[in-house]
């Protein structure tokens, strides 16, 4: 049997790659800014979608959300009651159920997302802290939500993660009276892991640091895209 | 434990070089930083791959050491935690140990296996 070695030499994630770039492409054809939003199972990614949506703190700013979970739609449901484009993406609907998101899920659901109406795609992925961190989508940008609950190492725990975002909302704030947890060490913590991350304190449930997220988002809504 | 997720990963990858033909050997160069469990890798890649091009096709690495750079006092050091403030105050870049990349793999030339199904 003859056997030859072919030379690949290129990141093992390049399929997955080749489909992001076609996904930004087609983000970039409508002007749309996509925020990949990621974080652990609870960390309150809708509830914060759901305050910084809710109100008029994006002003004139039209987001979509479209909404990655294994299964179920109670999600998506809370954020449609804000009357914005929302869209469901289950992964145990012909994914096989994985813990993440990828550019392939995204691109199935391109046709359902109201992309020339919206500037903004707010892609909230599966709670989970690692794999989505490996699979690019064709997002602008990479946020992440730790909640003070999580403790104070989550950053060293899971370096890939925090690495991979450039803003890291630090939620559930209005929990610090009744927690041992020393915020100031939680954000030096993600300082050490990643120095160029922003963080931000916020309490989606108050409504603390809100206007911050959404100034950041605004901000992302506003640049010019750039090749994935 | 993203081993499952990234041996799928893989397989796309082999699959599009493989064009059609059968695999019988992936040369990976991993990087510590990737947070892969080789030993995870190597079960969850047994798994993926059956049923297609590269059944049977043995998944072989190399490890890099996570190496950082400070870019303001140019330090470099090796990483055992995941530190990437320098001491200086500055921020330090992975110059190693990001790595996840198939390097090669080894395939069955598509004539001669047409020719030993005769």
């Amino acid at each position: 049997m003859h056997r030859t070695k072919v030379t690949i030499a290129s990141d093992a994630l390049d399929a997955n790659t080749t489909i992001a770039a076609a996904n930004r492409s087609d983000f970039d054809r409508d002007e749309v800014r996509v925020v990949n939003l990621m974080s652990s199972p609870g960390a309150g990614k809708t509830t914060l979608l759901e305050r910084v949506l809710g109100g008029d703190a994006l002003g004139e700013l039209r987001a979509g959300v479209l909404e990655g979970d294994v299964q179920g739609s109670f999600d998506a449901d809370r954020l449609a009651l804000l009357h914005i484009p929302v869209t469901q993406l289950n992964t145990g609907n012909g994914f096989g159920g994985e813990c993440h998101l990828d550019a392939n899920m995204v691109r199935s659901a391109l046709p359902s997302l109201p992309l020339a109406d919206i500037d903004l795609l707010l892609v909230e992925n599966v709670g989970n802290l690692v794999c989505p961190a490996e699979f690019r989508i064709g997002e602008d940008a990479r946020a992440m939500v730790a909640s003070v609950t999580e403790g104070v190492e989550k950053p060293l725990k899971y370096p890939l993660m925090f690495r991979a975002c450039e803003l890291v909302v630090i939620n559930k704030i209005d929990l610090l009276p009744h927690l041992d947890l020393d915020v100031d060490r939680l954000v030096a913590n993600v300082g050490q892991v990643n120095p160029e991350a922003r963080c931000l304190l916020v309490s989606a449930k108050t409504g603390e640091g809100i206007d911050q997220f959404a100034d950041w988002l605004a901000e992302v809504a506003g640049r010019v895209p750039t090749a994935a | 434990m993203h081993e499952l997720s990234l041996s799928e990963a893989i397989l796309g990858t082999v699959l599009k070089h493989a064009a059609g033909r059968h695999v019988t050997a992936v040369d990976m160069t991993i990087g510590a930083l990737r947070q892969v469990v080789p030993d995870s890798l190597e079960f969850y890649w047994g798994i993926v791959a059956r049923d297609t091009l590269c059944e049977g096709a043995e998944l072989r690495h190399t490890m890099v050491a996570g190496r950082a750079r400070c870019e303001t006092c140019e330090k470099e050091w090796e990483l055992d935690l995941p530190i990437f403030l320098c001491g200086c105050g500055g921020t330090a870049r992975a110059v190693a140990g990001e790595e996840f990349e198939v390097e090669s793999i080894v395939v069955e030339d598509k004539e001669d296996a047409c020719i030993a199904q005769r």
